[in-house]
């Protein structure tokens, strides 16, 4: 039919085309990359056979270097070697510094003033963000992807912390951005996690994960029930792992050996980072482990182990007994434990997991591997190579949002624990007569008072007309999306004034940063920014066209009449021919055009999904009794 | 649009009612998210993320409304007709304003007890009953659905509205309690 007429080959993709999607675990100690292949998620290794990619970006002299070449270079050139950068995503100087002091770089806030307060770490190749290191990792695992897939990637699913707030959201989108990488969506750990096991298991009921990983803590709990995962609490804390457990077995190996910690250098301490790593490990077999630092020599049984790190464990249970609480469940009520994050090996971490929820943990998917599995699986439904039908992620905002209210107070707009997608407005009012401008200024956090929770962005509204005060009505709407990202706009009611920002985190880059540090990365360098915009509209164009097509193609013949359906068809001629003129502004307004053209379609098309999932509802009913 | 502009009830494709089938409004909540999630278009054009969004928004502010017994009473007042202003929630009533006295009092001296976890359920469970009792009564002035009754059904909702934050302090309470 008419589909056969309108595809030319070469131009644009053609429809239900396989696509190269892939999981990424972006992970603070080490990353991975997954992809599934013959129906089969699976991690992807290096030409070494390497999964794991430890997070370590090294910048030296000839050079950066990713994963273990870097990481070898952590010992002899500390203050280049960036390693668990995932803890510095989206947070500020003074958030930097209270990491414990540990950390042997240098850091310097950008002075330009556009990304005022985000720390830059200095190197000898210059100062870079977090999100900068972030994308070289990021462009790594693209790379080894590209060549185990045999081309470029259509998009990826990564993964971050389900206790992630917006800016540390932001920071990992802007870092795939810089690599220059289509984020299918952000997702969860604990849902990838859920996802690897409960699809291989085809389970029903209350899951619960436990993701201890290096840097970050998270809890979930989901509901799975006909393959619809439903989040139903999340909480943790996005300064708790592995590397704590090190730090306390170092602290420890410093006071048998009586050495002040003040007292040493970046290099010695890293030694006895290393150290402590090597013990932990080797106490998840033995029961007891030598232990050498420089000249000192002694043993560290188990037993003093669990004691040393049993107050760590303790903050984990109680972020999982909140959890559970939040969720309306109790510990009895969970039928199965997943195991994430490879300090989940810690024979004492199982055992307190356990006791407390009475399930012996799931581990039969190695925990280190087990999310970007999980992200790989829905990359694959969201690339729509499988079936959307068969699964369905419907997952929650971690942390409250509110505004700035009188007195310092948080005025809560959306609550934790709300499912995704959400957009829910509040009013307002002026507070002094003939105000006619507003400061909107928005948290992030559970806290009474503003000064204790985040502060996400800030902006104002004016043209308020000056009448009395109380007389304005000021509407101010939160809108998140699939990713957890915040947007909000306010607008005068009476008038219609309107301001509206996507907000930028206040240690976020701006987008003139991210512009900047395209054009000075390697795999930019090459690029004019004409020519990247435009690549970026004909991509979209592509996009439009396809999403079109399949749709003309599946219900045109039935939700639209014939003209309608005919200058439809004629707009799709059309942005393709416009796509080829090479003139980024022209394709840009055309995308517009068309996508006002075709919104009564879409939204016919939508509103015949809800009707047919329905009335398939009553099938399902009926098939029951 | 024109999904987006019928009423919750009628988008769930249930009775409006009082009383809910929560089985009934989950199953149906989870067919529609099925059929307009942004996971279903995440591969597509940005104004097609964007309408998927809306809908996705839209269907879950319509599950949490009917799912909870006092956002639904004010959802039904709403359909009859009437904007509860829940902002300003002023009750004369002295009987129940004496029983809201009693319960504060009860909470503010839960920490100070000997077994305060035990406390703090026998609480939320007479809250829970509490809420329970208006809702029936809610519904008796509905159903009527004549002014006066539509009056006394605001009272009770404005009531409910007491009880649904007490309930939420003795949770926080309890939480509280649950870290020490």
């Amino acid at each position: 039919m008419a589909l056969l007429q309108i595809s030319e080959p070469g131009q644009a993709p053609e429809p239900h085309q396989y696509k190269r999607a892939v999981g990424i675990d972006l992970g603070t100690t080490n990353s991975l990359v997954a992809a599934v292949r013959s129906g089969v998620a699976e991690t992807l290794p290096d030409i070494d056979g390497n999964h794991t990619l430890p997070s370590v970006v090294h910048y030296g002299e000839h050079g950066n270097d990713v994963g273990n070449s870097a990481k070898a270079s952590a010992l002899v050139d500390p203050g280049n070697t960036i390693v668990s950068v995932k803890r510095m995503m989206g947070r500020g100087i003074e958030d930097v510094d209270a990491l414990g002091g540990v950390l042997p770089y240098q850091f310097v806030t950008d002075t330009s003033g556009k990304s005022e307060g985000m720390p830059f770490i200095k190197t000898r190749c210059g100062e870079v963000s977090p999100v900068e290191v972030s994308a070289e990792i990021l462009r790594s695992l693209v790379g080894r992807a590209q060549e185990t897939l045999g081309g470029d990637l259509d998009g990826a699913v990564i993964t971050v912390p389900a206790y992630f707030d917006d800016a540390q959201r932001q920071a990992t989108k802007d870092a795939a951005k810089l690599a220059g990488l289509k984020v299918y969506r952000l997702l969860n750990e604990p849902t990838a996690a859920a996802v690897a096991y409960g699809l291989d298991q085809g389970g029903e009921g209350i899951i619960a994960v436990y993701d201890l990983g290096g840097g970050t803590f998270d809890i979930s709990i989901l509901r799975l029930e006909k393959g619809v995962f439903e989040v139903m609490a999340t909480g943790g804390d996005t300064a708790l792992g592995g590397d704590d457990f090190d730090r306390l077995v170092a602290r420890w190996i410093l006071r048998e050996a009586q050495i002040d910690e003040s007292s040493i250098n970046p290099l010695q301490l890293r030694e006895a980072m290393v150290e402590a790593c090597r013990v932990k490990e080797a106490l998840t077999a033995g029961s007891e482990v030598e232990v050498n630092f420089g000249e000192w020599r002694g043993t560290l049984s188990r037993g003093q182990f669990n004691e040393l790190v049993d107050s760590l464990i303790d903050r984990t249970i109680r972020a999982f007994r909140r959890s559970l609480r939040d969720a309306g469940l109790k510990a009895n009520e969970i039928d199965e434990v997943v195991m994430v994050g490879g300090s989940t090996r810690v024979p004492r971490v199982r055992e307190r997991v356990e006791a407390f929820s009475g399930r012996q943990p799931l581990t039969s998917i190695d925990p280190d591997r087990v999310v970007a599995v999980g992200a790989a699986l829905q990359a694959n439904v969201l690339a729509g190579n499988k079936s959307a039908e068969d699964m369905l992620l419907l997952d929650v905002i971690p942390l409250s949002l509110g505004l700035e209210t009188m007195g310092g107070l948080m005025e809560r707009v959306i609550h934790r624990n709300t499912t995704i997608p959400v957009c829910r407005a509040q009013e307002f009012t002026t507070y002094k007569d003939g105000q006619t401008a507003m400061v909107i200024h928005v948290f992030q956090g559970e806290r009474e008072l503003i000064r204790d929770n985040r502060s996400l962005a800030r902006f104002e509204l004016r043209g308020i007309p000056a009448i009395p005060a109380g007389g304005a009505k000021i509407r101010v709407t939160f809108q998140v999306d699939a990713d957890g990202l915040l947007s909000v706009a306010a607008e005068e009611l009476s008038t219609g004034v309107k301001s509206s920002i996507q907000v930028k985190p206040s240690y976020g880059l701006s987008d003139s940063d991210i512009s900047r540090m395209l054009k000075d990365s390697f795999a930019h360098a090459s690029d004019d920014r004409d020519a990247r915009a435009l690549l970026e509209q004909q991509v979209e164009a592509d996009r439009v066209v396809e999403a079109l097509v399949v749709a003309l193609d599946k219900d045109g013949q039935t939700l639209l009449d014939k003209d309608e359906y005919s200058s439809l068809l004629a707009d799709v001629e059309s942005l393709k021919q416009c796509r080829e003129t090479g003139d980024a502004r022209s394709i840009a307004s055309e995308i517009e055009r068309i996508g006002k053209s075709s919104e009564e379609f879409a939204a016919r098309r939508m509103n015949q999904g809800i009707r047919q999932a329905l009335s398939g509802q009553k099938l399902d009913d009926l098939e029951e009794f | 649009m024109v999904d987006l502009t019928k009423n919750y009830f009628e988008l769930f494709e249930l009775p409006v009612s009082c009383q809910v089938d929560q089985q009934r409004l989950s199953s149906q909540y989870r067919a529609l998210q099925r059929a307009v999630h942004p996971d279903r278009f995440a591969g597509g054009d940005e104004r097609q993320q964007r309408l998927s969004i809306q809908y996705a928004s839209h269907v879950n502010e319509a599950f949490n409304t009917l799912k909870q017994p006092l956002p639904r009473a004010i959802y039904l007042l709403k359909l009859a007709g009437r904007d509860v202003d829940m902002e300003r929630n002023a009750i004369m009533d002295p009987g129940f304003l004496m029983e809201q006295m009693e319960l504060r009092e009860a909470v503010a001296e839960i920490k100070s007890i000997s077994k305060p976890e035990q406390e703090v359920e026998r609480l939320a469970n007479q809250v829970d009953a509490d809420i329970h009792r208006y809702l029936q009564q809610f519904e008796g002035f509905w159903v009527s659905g004549a002014e006066q009754d539509l009056d006394q059904a605001e009272t009770v909702v404005r009531k409910m509205q007491f009880m649904v934050k007490l309930a939420a302090e003795l949770e926080q309470l309890e939480s509280e309690l649950l870290d020490e």
